[in-house]
């Protein structure tokens, strides 16, 4: 089995229009070319690279990850001599990703990284989830290495870089008792070791997902008497030096794969990732971004293998004489799980492109200063990210968890029993909904892009493409003309929603943002069915449902 | 990798590029009962991605060793060569040439053993048991012979490997057994032996355009220009010439099996029967065999 081969859409999303614009800001007009053995020469190579690697991932995720699910399920992680000890299988498909060479890939080249866009980040990223949820938490915190790439001294880069790429594990301590959604409360201290010129942290983290690795990187108050974000610094800690204690796992409903500890720091050493002050309000906020699209590629490989399972499973179970794929009522869950899959993935990658594009363009920044042009794209680009990321981590996260369930309803009384996948995956995406910024949050983070008019412009940009598109001649034109005309509807339906939202005392911004997405989700899907028939099933029936979602927002908001 | 100052210890991994027996169809046969090789999807023999296995084990605990892998096929044989580069293979070629052509096991273990001598100090040579579209597991002895080797077959683990000697468990039909053997040596690997590793990412990136000439058809001019920037994506394809055969021991007519009818088997039995472990089954079972006609 390779789970990124017997999956067309994905190849279908590496290949979009935009990726060569994404692979050739990526690769700085190719300048690695020559220097390193392993460097496209253009854009087309670049998306062969992404490919080729893509493959291989999804090879190691169908051979190892998947087949070692259920015993990482069952055994999970234990703690033995204050070292975390991972299930078994975890540590199977933990080597055989470090072995590949599949961690720390997006690094440049420099620091033996192979400089993978964001876009085939994600995409690992969801074909890892696809085989076991739980296990992409400890490939993806791999994610560390961005954050100390992007804002690290050089000693920095060149000590731990290296170290993440040959697969040193790491996390990302931010979480206490009392500091969760609110991490401007976090109270662990850091101070000052003259005498040994390292900081020293002391305090306690909970929550800490793959908390007994290697390399931490923390969020510690360096500004004594500060009770606000801006005394707040990061750090970067190796476990070899001593001073963690890692007191206790967490007994979780899913994801055992992926130990969660309490971690109790007395004077470890530890040093400073770029400058003080700014841990909370620019270093943590910019990765929080990552990780939320980090949880909404987990959701769509979570859906993906729950669609699957169900689909098989009603394929092969016969009741009344014939298969009960054969029934119109499964048919409607079946055919609402795809949905929701390809809506939520199609808004993945066009939020993963514009971060994408937008991260290439800091990274050029850093050699030479931008052109006006690019300058202005950049901020586009990433403005629409800023928007479409809690969009798609609150669509994708909610969605993943309905389709768990419908999942399980497919299996019927069989689902309910734990020898089918389905009923690991439904306790698995429960947390997708919460970690990373509850869905209330997502629709928090939301609200400014309601208030900007971004969701609105993307809205009018995908409109104007659709409208050129039919102008230039497309197959099914017909039926697309008859969608658009649907969501230019639902677009009115809207505004007015909007309105009379303003009537209200409190703002009901999750029907907003929803009824937004829905909208934003039917474009895209539409822009690509422009380029894929195979799209305009789930298209159609996401207008349907849209539609039906938007009339009731207005009939509860004007009421 | 690092060999200044070590002293090089050669290997050679013999890999075959096979039919893909788990998608037979139709066409899968000619009509005079030959293989049409052109019909099928090819794969890496899968036993030989097990000596593969056991060749890059043994190079990584050797300082200087070295593994290069031999096929001997057709120009799409290359693919076995990209393949074992991006597992970790040193360097690879291709024995490819029309008078290789129609071999049997005796013909095809002399070209094979000629391209092993034109390496010249070669300690250590790997192969897979057997080829799953041949059965024959006759190639390996037949190398060693003609190298005069020493050979351990069917091994299964690799317990201990210096540039002296290599501690191996052999599978035998019995159980197992622990074999030391002195270099140089011809090991066979058995599928039960360890799983060959996976690709990896940074060397797909680098080799997944290497081609042999042959390969490069009419793209040949553009293919010299990219060798030229980059060396490493030229694969070494030998014909006859470079192994300095003699020329009548190749090929068919070099081949000591001469195919005299090719006849259908058709299953007639379709069903299974369980025989429980109890005596009198057993011998109710004796019975019934003797009472069938082969």
């Amino acid at each position: 089995m390779n789970f990124y081969s017997d999956n067309e859409s994905l190849k279908f999303y590496l290949n979009h229009p935009e990726m060569k614009k994404a692979v050739t800001l990526k690769e700085m007009n190719f300048a690695d070319h020559g220097k390193y053995a392993d460097a496209p020469a253009n854009a087309e190579e670049g998306i062969e690279h992404y490919d080729l690697v893509m493959d291989l991932v999804g090879e190691i995720a169908g051979e190892v990850l998947a087949p070692n699910a259920e015993s990482v399920d069952q055994e999970g992680p234990h703690i033995e001599n204050n070292e975390v000890v991972y299930a078994k299988g975890t540590t199977a498909n933990h080597e055989a990703l470090r072995d590949a060479g599949l961690y720390g890939m997006t690094l440049p080249r420099k620091y033996d990284g192979l400089n993978l866009g964001y876009v085939p980040n994600v995409m690992a990223a969801e074909i890892i989830s696809r085989a076991d949820a739980g296990f992409a938490n400890i490939w993806g915190l791999q994610e560390c290495a961005e954050t100390v790439n992007e804002f690290a001294c050089e000693e920095l880069k060149e000590k731990f870089l290296s170290r993440i790429r040959k697969g040193d594990t790491c996390s990302m301590d931010l979480t206490e008792p009392d500091a969760g959604s609110d991490l401007q409360a976090v109270r662990l201290r850091a101070t000052w070791d003259e005498a040994n010129n390292c900081w020293r942290l002391n305090g306690v983290k909970r929550f800490i997902t793959n908390g007994g690795a290697q390399l931490h990187l923390v969020l510690a108050r360096s500004e004594e008497g500060t009770t606000d974000g801006r005394g707040l610094s990061y750090f970067l800690y190796d476990k070899a030096d001593g001073g963690l204690t890692v007191r206790r796992l967490e007994n979780k409903m899913g994801i055992h794969g992926s130990p969660t500890a309490e971690l109790v720091f007395k004077n470890a050493p530890a040093q400073i990732v770029g400058d003080r002050k700014l841990g909370l309000i620019k270093y943590v906020m910019a990765l929080m971004n990552g990780a939320r699209l980090g949880v909404a590629a987990q959701s769509v490989g979570l859906a993906e293998a729950a669609y699957r399972e169900a689909k098989v499973y009603a394929s092969q179970r016969e009741q009344f004489g014939k298969t009960i794929d054969q029934f119109p009522l499964v048919q409607d869950l079946l055919r609402d799980m795809r949905t929701k899959t390809d809506a939520s993935r199609s808004l993945l990658y066009e939020t993963a492109r514009k971060v994408d594009i937008t991260k290439s363009y800091e990274a050029i920044m850093k050699t030479r200063s931008l052109t006006p042009e690019e300058r202005k794209d950049m901020k586009e680009n990433s403005r629409i990210a800023d928007a479409l990321t809690p969009m798609v981590k609150l669509m994708a996260a909610e969605w993943a968890n309905q389709t768990a369930y419908d999942s399980i309803q497919v299996h019927g009384g069989s689902g309910f029993m734990r020898e089918y996948a389905c009923e690991r995956l439904y306790r698995d995406a429960r947390i997708l909904t919460i970690y990373e910024g509850t869905s209330q949050l997502q629709v928090v983070a939301a609200v400014k892009g309601i208030a900007g008019g971004t969701y609105l412009k993307c809205i009018a940009d995908y409109d104007a493409q659709i409208e050129a598109t039919l102008a230039a001649g497309v197959e099914n034109a017909e039926e697309i003309k008859a969608i658009r005309a649907q969501l230019q509807k639902m677009t009115e339906d809207y505004h007015k929603l909007e309105e009379a939202a303003k009537q209200l005392e409190v703002s009901p911004d999750r029907r907003l943002t929803e009824a937004l997405a829905y909208i934003v989700m039917g474009y895209l899907l539409l822009l690509d069915s422009t380029r894929c028939g195979c799209f305009l099933e789930s298209c159609r029936n996401l207008v349907v449902m849209g539609r039906g979602e938007i009339a009731k927002h207005m009939a509860c908001v004007m009421a | 990798m690092e060999t200044k100052n070590q002293e090089t210890f050669q290997i050679v991994v013999l890999a075959k590029q096979v039919p893909d027996t788990h998608d037979v169809g139709k066409e899968a046969m000619n009509a005079d009962g030959t293989v049409n090789r052109a019909a099928l999807p090819t794969v890496f023999n899968p036993e030989d991605l097990n000596a593969l296995e056991m060749a890059l084990k043994v190079r990584d605990s050797i300082p200087g060793a070295k593994v290069f892998v031999l096929s001997m096929g057709p120009a799409k044989a290359a693919e076995i060569i990209r393949e074992s580069l991006y597992r970790g293979a040193d360097d690879g070629a291709v024995l490819s040439d029309r008078r290789f052509a129609g071999s049997d096991t005796l013909a095809t273990s002399y070209a094979l053993s000629c391209a092993i001598k034109k390496l010249g100090d070669v300690k250590l040579v790997f192969c897979g048991r057997q080829a799953i579209d041949g059965d024959t597991a006759q190639v390996g002895p037949q190398v060693a012979e003609k190298l005069e080797m020493q050979q351990v077959t069917y091994a299964e683990e690799l317990v201990n490997a210096t540039r002296e000697k290599l501690t191996i468990v052999r599978r035998l039909e019995q159980g197992i057994e622990v074999v030391e053997a002195p270099t140089p040596l011809l090991v066979t690997v058995g599928g039960t032996a360890p799983e060959c590793r996976f690709r990896i990412a940074d060397r797909m990136l680098k080799y997944y355009k290497a081609q042999m000439p042959s390969e490069a058809g009419e793209n040949l001019a553009a293919a010299e220009e990219m060798w030229k920037e980059r060396p490493y994506l030229k694969l070494k394809e030998w014909n006859a010439d470079d192994v300095n055969p003699e020329l009548d021991r190749l090929g068919l007519g070099g081949s000591a099996t001469k195919v005299k009818q090719i006849e259908n088997v058709v299953l007639l039995k379709k069903e299974n029967v369980n025989v429980p472990a109890e005596a009198a089954a057993i011998e109710q079972m004796w019975k019934d065999l003797q009472g069938v006609v082969f």
